[in-house]
C-alpha cells in the first residue's frame, strides 16, 4: 500500500496533465463547456426535487427544506458512483498506452477518481452558494475536507480494484451499474439516517455500509450544522484504508498480466 | 563505451492462456468457489520467448528480424520494461524511448499542443523539459499551423509525425524501433531515417525490429535473427540477412513443393479446367486459367524441375540454370508430336514460349515411356512467381495433353530489379560520373541449403 502511494505520487505531474486533459476534453466541442460541471448537478437535483416534492413528497421535519437536503447527498454521490462506473472500465479502454507504451497502470483509475472529484469540487460552490441563500451554512461547513478525504481514499482502492479485475472478468462492468444503483438506494442520500428507529434490522443494515457514514457527515456538515458522526466515519476510514491496501495488493499481483490481458 | 546499454540473459516469455475462459468461466462462480486468485494462474503457457541472450554495446545499433510471429515485438516490449522476462535477465542502461505505436495515448478532443506536453510527460519528461522542446517537436512533425486543432481533426500522417516528433525528442539513450518507418510517406520515412542516423552519430543506442533486410544491413553494426522465439543466428548483419533471406526462400520451397498440383496427383487429374490457381500463388490475371486438357495420346505423366546438380527444387535464383523434365507416355506409337513450354508471370503475361516444332525439330516416332528434358541456361528471370503450361500437341494445334499453369516456380532475388525479364547486363561509368558500385555479393546460394 505505502508502495502505490508513493508511485502515485512518484507520477503526480503526469496525474496532474491527466487529469486537466480529462477535464479539458470532457465538454469539449459541446456549446455550455465547462458549465456542464455545474449545469449536471442542478439537473440531476431538479430531478430529484421534482420527484420527491411533487410525485411522492417527503415531509420529514428535520429534512426540510428537502431539495437542500437532497443537494448535499446528490453531489458526492454522484463522484463516487461515476469514479467507479468509469475506473471499471479505463484500464480496458486504454488498452493502447498499457500495451505500447511504459505507462504506470495504476495512474489510470487514479485519473478517474480524482477528475471525478475536481467535478465534485467545482459543483461545491453551487452547493455552498444555496446553503448561503437558505441561511443554513454553518461553521461546520469547514470540516467537510474530512469526509471528502475518507472517500476519496475509498474510492480509490475500490476503483484500483475494479479496474484491475475488470481486465480479467469484463462481467464486473455490466454487474457495477446495478450495484452502484442498489448501493444508491442503500446509502441515506434521498431519506435521512437518522429518521430510521435505532436498533432495527435496517439500520443495522446501513451501519455496515460505509458510504453511510459518509454521506451521514455530509448532510451534518453541510445541511444540520452539528456534527456527532465521529465514530461512524472513523471506522468508514479504516474500511476505506482497508480497501485501499486490498485494491493496491490486487492491482499489484495483477499488475504483469494487464498488458497482456487488454 | 564501456558497460553494454542492454544486456539480455537467457531471456525467456511465455505467454499465459487462461483455459478457463473457454469454458465461459464466469466472475460469478469464480466468487462462489472462492478461486479469483487462483483462476487468474496460468493453465497453458505459450513460449513467445525461449534462451534469448545479447548484449548490446552503448551506441551501437542493433537490428532483430525474423518472420511474423518469431517473437521480435515481444523482445521489443521486454527490453521497454511494457512486461516482465518469466525466466532470465534483462537490464538496460538509460532512458528507454520505444517507438512502437506513435502517438498511443493522444487524445483525439484535445490539441496537438496539449497532447505534446502530455504525451512528453507519459515518456518520462518532466513538464520544464517538454516545454523547452515544444518548438523542435512541433518543427520537426511540420505542423506548426495545427497545433491547436483538435488531433481528432488530424490525418493519420500528421498523426503519426507528431507522435514520432515527440518519441524522438524525449532524447533517450537507448531507442527502440519497431517497424514504426513502414508507414508514413516517403518524404516523412526519410526524416525519420536521418534523425535515427543522427542519434546513432550522436552515440546512442538503439534497438531495431524490421522487417526491412535493407535497412538492417545498412544501418545495424549486429543482428539478432529469432526464429520461434529462439535465437537462429546472431552477428554481422550481411551474413545474417544472408543465413535468414535463405531460410525464407527455403520455407517457401516447401510451401510450393506442398501445393495439390504434384506430380503424383497429375496423372490422375481429370480432363477439367481447374476452378483457380494452386492456393498461395497469385491469382493470374482473367485469361490465364489454370486446367489440362488433350486426348492423352501422349500423356505427360510427371514433371520434375531440376538444378544444376540434378536435385528437385521449386525455387531459383537468377543465373541458375533450371531442367524442365517431363516424363512422358504414348499410349500407341504416334509420329505427329510436338513438345512445348510456355512460361508465365504471375499476372498471367506470357514470359517465354518455344516448342519443338517452332524450333525445327521434326518428330518421327514417339512410343511408349520417354523423357522430355529443356534447360533454361542462365535463369534470366527478375524475382516472382512463375507459372508453366507443359504440352504435347499435334504440329495443327490439337492437343495430346496440355497442362497450363499447373506448375510452377519462385525466383528470389537479392536485386529487387522489375520487369518481365533480367538481360544479362553490366553498368560502366567514365568521365565526371563518380559512382560506388555496390559489394560483389552474388546471389543467395540456395543449393547448398535447400537440397535434398
Amino acid at each position: 500500500m505505502i508502495a502505490a502511494i508513493r508511485a502515485l505520487l512518484r507520477f503526480r505531474a503526469l496525474v496532474r496533465s491527466l487529469v486537466s486533459r480529462e477535464l479539458k476534453a470532457r465538454y469539449r466541442g459541446s456549446v455550455l463547456g465547462f458549465l456542464w460541471s455545474f449545469v449536471n448537478p442542478l439537473l440531476v437535483l431538479l430531478t430529484y426535487t421534482l420527484v420527491f416534492t411533487v410525485i411522492l413528497p417527503n415531509r420529514q421535519e428535520d429534512i426540510q427544506p428537502y431539495f437542500l437536503f437532497l443537494f448535499c447527498g446528490i453531489l458526492p454521490w454522484t463522484w463516487f458512483q461515476a469514479s467507479l462506473a468509469e475506473s471499471s472500465g479505463v484500464i480496458i479502454a486504454s488498452g493502447n498506452l498499457i500495451k505500447k507504451v511504459l505507462f504506470p497502470a495504476e495512474v489510470l483509475p487514479a485519473v478517474t477518481v480524482l477528475a471525478n472529484l475536481a467535478h465534485f469540487l467545482l459543483g461545491l460552490p453551487i452547493l455552498l452558494a444555496f446553503l448561503l441563500w437558505k441561511g443554513r451554512l454553518a461553521w461546520t461547513a469547514v470540516l467537510l475536507p474530512l469526509p471528502i478525504l475518507v472517500q476519496l481514499v475509498l474510492t480509490l482502492g475500490l476503483a484500483l480494484f475494479l479496474s484491475a479485475l475488470t481486465v480479467h472478468f469484463r462481467d464486473i462492468q455490466n454487474i457495477l451499474t446495478h450495484v452502484l444503483h442498489l448501493w444508491f438506494f442503500a446509502t441515506p442520500v434521498i431519506y435521512s439516517y437518522a429518521a430510521i428507529p435505532e436498533g432495527s434490522p435496517l439500520r443495522q443494515a446501513l451501519r455496515l455500509n460505509p458510504m453511510t457514514h459518509v454521506m451521514v457527515t455530509y448532510q451534518q456538515v453541510l445541511f444540520h450544522g452539528n456534527v456527532d458522526h465521529w465514530r461512524g466515519l472513523f471506522l468508514a476510514f479504516l474500511v476505506g484504508v482497508l480497501a485501499f491496501a486490498a485494491g493496491a495488493f490486487l492491482f499489484d499481483r495483477l499488475r504483469d498480466t494487464l498488458p497482456e490481458e487488454v | 563505451m564501456t558497460a553494454p546499454a542492454i544486456v539480455a540473459r537467457d531471456v525467456a516469455k511465455l505467454y499465459r492462456r487462461y483455459a478457463h475462459r473457454n469454458q465461459f468461466r464466469t466472475l460469478k462462480s469464480a466468487l462462489l468457489t472462492g478461486s479469483v486468485l487462483s483462476d487468474l494462474r496460468p493453465e497453458e503457457t505459450f513460449t513467445a520467448l525461449e534462451g534469448v541472450s545479447f548484449e548490446v554495446p552503448r551506441g551501437a545499433t542493433f537490428g532483430v528480424i525474423g518472420e511474423n510471429g518469431s517473437g521480435k515485438s515481444t523482445l521489443l516490449k521486454l527490453v521497454a520494461g511494457i512486461t516482465r522476462p518469466t525466466r532470465g535477465s534483462l537490464s538496460v542502461d538509460g532512458r528507454v524511448s520505444a517507438l512502437i505505436e506513435l502517438g498511443a495515448g493522444f487524445h483525439p478532443e484535445i490539441s496537438g499542443r496539449e497532447n505534446v506536453s502530455i504525451n512528453g510527460i507519459m515518456l518520462g519528461l518532466t513538464r520544464r523539459e517538454v516545454e523547452r522542446r515544444f518548438d523542435a517537436i512541433v518543427d520537426f512533425a511540420e505542423l506548426r499551423e495545427f497545433i491547436d486543432a483538435p488531433v481528432k481533426t488530424y490525418s493519420s500522417g500528421m498523426y503519426m509525425r507528431l507522435g514520432f516528433a515527440v518519441a524522438i525528442h524525449v532524447d533517450p539513450e537507448v531507442l527502440l524501433i519497431d517497424e514504426v518507418l513502414a508507414v508514413g510517406d516517403e518524404a516523412f520515412t526519410r526524416k525519420c531515417l536521418d534523425k535515427i542516423a543522427e542519434f546513432h552519430r550522436r552515440g546512442k543506442t538503439i534497438l531495431f525490429v524490421t522487417h526491412s533486410l535493407g535497412l538492417v544491413e545498412k544501418m545495424c553494426d549486429d543482428v539478432l535473427w529469432l526464429r520461434h522465439g529462439r535465437t537462429a543466428d546472431r552477428g554481422d548483419p550481411k551474413r545474417v540477412v544472408d543465413a535468414y533471406l535463405t531460410y525464407v526462400a527455403a520455407g517457401e520451397e516447401a510451401l510450393l513443393q506442398a501445393q495439390p498440383a504434384t506430380t503424383a496427383a497429375l496423372a490422375t487429374t481429370p480432363d477439367e479446367p481447374a476452378p483457380q490457381a494452386a492456393p498461395g500463388e497469385p491469382a493470374p490475371a482473367t485469361g490465364y486459367r489454370p486446367g489440362r486438357w488433350g486426348g492423352r495420346e501422349i500423356e505427360i505423366r510427371a514433371v520434375r524441375l531440376l538444378d544444376a546438380r540434378g536435385r528437385e527444387r521449386r525455387v531459383f535464383v537468377p543465373g541458375e540454370t533450371v531442367t524442365l523434365a517431363l516424363s512422358v507416355r504414348a499410349r500407341e506409337p504416334v509420329t505427329d508430336f510436338v513438345f512445348g513450354v510456355g512460361l508465365y508471370s504471375a499476372d498471367g503475361s506470357c514470359v517465354y514460349g518455344t516448342n519443338t516444332d517452332i524450333e525445327g525439330f521434326v518428330p518421327r516416332r514417339a512410343e511408349g515411356e520417354a523423357e522430355v528434358r529443356l534447360a533454361l541456361e542462365g535463369l534470366s528471370l527478375v524475382e516472382g512467381t512463375y507459372l508453366l503450361d507443359l504440352a504435347a500437341h499435334r504440329r495443327d494445334g490439337t492437343p495430346y495433353d496440355y497442362l497450363r499453369g499447373l506448375h510452377s516456380f519462385r525466383v528470389k532475388s537479392r536485386v529487387k530489379d522489375v520487369g518481365l525479364y533480367r538481360p544479362l547486363h553490366r553498368w560502366s561509368f567514365s568521365g565526371g560520373a563518380d559512382i560506388t558500385p555496390p559489394e560483389p555479393r552474388g546471389e543467395l546460394d540456395l543449393g547448398e541449403e535447400t537440397g535434398a
